[in-house]
């Protein structure tokens, strides 16, 4: 019996395990290797193996490390609204009583819409003659031209588009505290704010951090908006558009690999620097 | 005292809906009002238009690239999203029902999946995709959105088979059903509402995608809306055909919007509970 499950089991998952390795562990290793030559779409040269040169003009360059940067920066920045504001919206849709049903469909709204469309908007209306933005604020400002106030438009697009998912996240992680203990807490006299420090905080952590790395990680591999915003243009490129950039605009197919694989390795830093970090509440989950 | 403090959360309550809703909604009819302005408005920069038209809505259905570009993005949205369920349904139903040695490894790899920087596979996908001529066809996409979508398949669909009474299906076959009657006639009427729940967001996910479809397509056999928007090109190529993004992006939106919203509570379950339960 046993053994015949175990047989029907994997013969089930089989096909999503074959899938899921035919576009991610075979391409990473083949972009290992084109990383590995000299190899240039638009040139006839045949592919020539370099080593690591590469890595070596990758890691050499300003591009990079500016993208990089920029990349870490609207991370931190939006994943941390995304955070403060994503718990004001989950508490909301766990107390509201009024209106419960109008703010989670609202919600999920900026979820449904294609980031490209979502972006769009922003840009237009932050443009000076399509815009409402500048006569709102009464100012005048070509607010995509100047590296500064593009981050700004480029954060605010990533945030008004994921913080419902994240409060979404959250509101789960909410729901599974026990109303009991709360009420206990409340009639032994801790305030409200007690309460949310020493009951609703300890007891949300593993939810809390599976947010937080999931959209960390998400918001690493910032590509859509940023292109449909500025096009990386007045240093604003993220890695992923260094990435699209040197693989797909300029056919390097070696240089190009060679930051795909550079990409992974972030990647895989932030999850193990968060499973390390904070204990692995993502594992516990599996089973 | 209790009736004050009821009447204030209710009062910060109505407030934050209000909040909520107006962050939500405010590009969306923005979107929609750009869309309706005339030409002749587009530079106003007011919120609102002052004379409504159609014209926009006029000039991207005539253009043949906006027509193109949506039965790519539907044909190729809806293949995905149907293998990728029925690979997903396999693999949850193994994961909640079976009992078999390795099944964590399943677990790890939709993680690792789920976590995957697509940028990191769109080079060696473009290389072999022209090898294999799949380059700017729709398997060339649609394989793509399978692999990367079962990761969230797979959590939601188990989230919804762990809370089906699966003592059915034993009763079923007691009675004398096969095992494929006892699934068919028995869990699939049960499991069906999950599963047009995880249908939808795994449909958003290839409907949203934007890299993949801007490296791995080049005309209009299979380029997707995402694409053609973000490409559209006007009179002129120093300018942005405004109105015809807008009206383009409202055509798209709303019927997502509108499905979204029909489907609202098993969505936001499927999220949750795919998220916390892994």
């Amino acid at each position: 019996m046993r053994r015949a499950q175990n047989v029907k089991g994997w013969l089930f998952c089989t096909p999503a395990l074959a899938a899921m390795a035919l576009v991610t562990a075979y391409p990473i290793l083949d972009a290992v290797r084109l990383s590995l030559y000299r190899y240039d779409l638009r040139h006839a040269a045949p592919p020539d193996f370099i080593g690591i040169g590469n890595y070596f003009s990758v890691l050499s360059s300003e591009v990079w490390w500016q993208a990089l940067g920029n990349t870490l920066l609207i991370t931190t920045i939006s994943v941390f609204f995304e955070l403060v504001l994503g718990f004001a919206l989950a508490l909301l849709m766990h107390k509201a009583v009024f209106g419960r049903r109008t703010v989670r469909s609202a919600a999920l709204v900026p979820y449904a819409i294609i980031t490209v469309v979502a972006a769009l908007a922003w840009k237009f209306a932050f443009d000076p003659t399509t815009g409402f933005v500048n006569s709102l604020l009464g100012v005048d400002r070509a607010w995509l031209n100047e590296r500064w106030s593009a981050f700004g438009v480029i954060i605010l697009s990533e945030i008004w588009k994921t913080t419902p998912f994240m409060a979404l996240l959250l509101l789960a992680g909410l729901s599974l505290i026990p109303d009991d203990v709360l009420r206990a807490a409340r009639v032994d006299g801790a305030s409200a704010l007690q309460r949310f420090r020493l009951i609703t905080l300890p007891l949300m952590k593993p939810s809390i951090l599976v947010a937080l790395l999931f959209r960390t990680l998400d918001a690493f591999r910032i590509f859509d908006s940023v292109y449909v915003l500025t096009r990386g243009a007045h240093g604003t490129e993220s890695v992923s558009v260094i990435g699209y950039n040197t693989l797909i605009a300029r056919l390097n197919l070696g240089l190009g690999s060679a930051v795909s694989v550079l990409i992974f390795l972030c990647t895989l830093a932030i999850a193990l620097l968060f499973t390390k970090s904070f204990g692995t509440p993502l594992l516990r989950t599996g089973r | 005292m209790r009736i004050r403090f009821a009447g204030m959360d209710g009062f910060l309550g109505a407030l934050g809906s209000l909040l909520v809703v107006t962050y939500a909604l405010l590009p969306v009819i923005w979107i929609i009002s750009l869309s309706l302005k005339p030409g002749r408005e587009l530079g106003n920069a007011r919120f609102f238009p002052d004379t409504l038209s159609l014209e926009h809505y006029r000039t991207v259905f005539n253009d043949p690239q906006f027509p193109a570009a949506l039965l790519n993005s539907v044909g190729i949205a809806s293949i995905a999203t149907g293998l990728s369920i029925i690979i997903a349904i396999f693999a949850a139903y193994a994961i909640v029902r079976l009992d078999f040695r390795g099944k964590h490894w399943i677990f790890y790899g939709t993680l690792a999946v789920a976590m995957f920087p697509p940028i990191s596979v769109v080079g060696p996908l473009f290389e072999l995709w022209r090898t294999l001529r799949l380059f700017d066809t729709w398997p060339g996409l649609i394989l793509p959105y399978l692999s990367f979508t079962l990761p969230l398949a797979i959590w939601t669909l188990t989230a919804f088979f762990r809370e089906i009474p699966w003592d059915l299906e034993r009763a079923a076959r007691v009675d004398g059903a096969t095992p494929s009657q006892a699934f068919r006639l028995v869990i699939l009427p049960l499991v069906a509402p999950g599963i047009v729940a995880s249908a939808i967001l795994v449909f958003i996910f290839a409907w949203n995608d934007f890299l993949f479809a801007a490296s791995l397509t080049s005309t209009d056999r299979a380029r997707t809306v995402p694409v053609a928007i973000a490409f559209f090109t006007g009179s002129s190529q120093f300018e942005l055909p405004t109105g015809s993004i807008a009206a383009a992006s409202v055509v798209v939106t709303i019927p997502i919007i509108a499905l979204v919203l029909m489907f609202q509570r098993r969505i936001i379950a499927g999220l949750t509970a795919g998220a916390v339960k892994g």
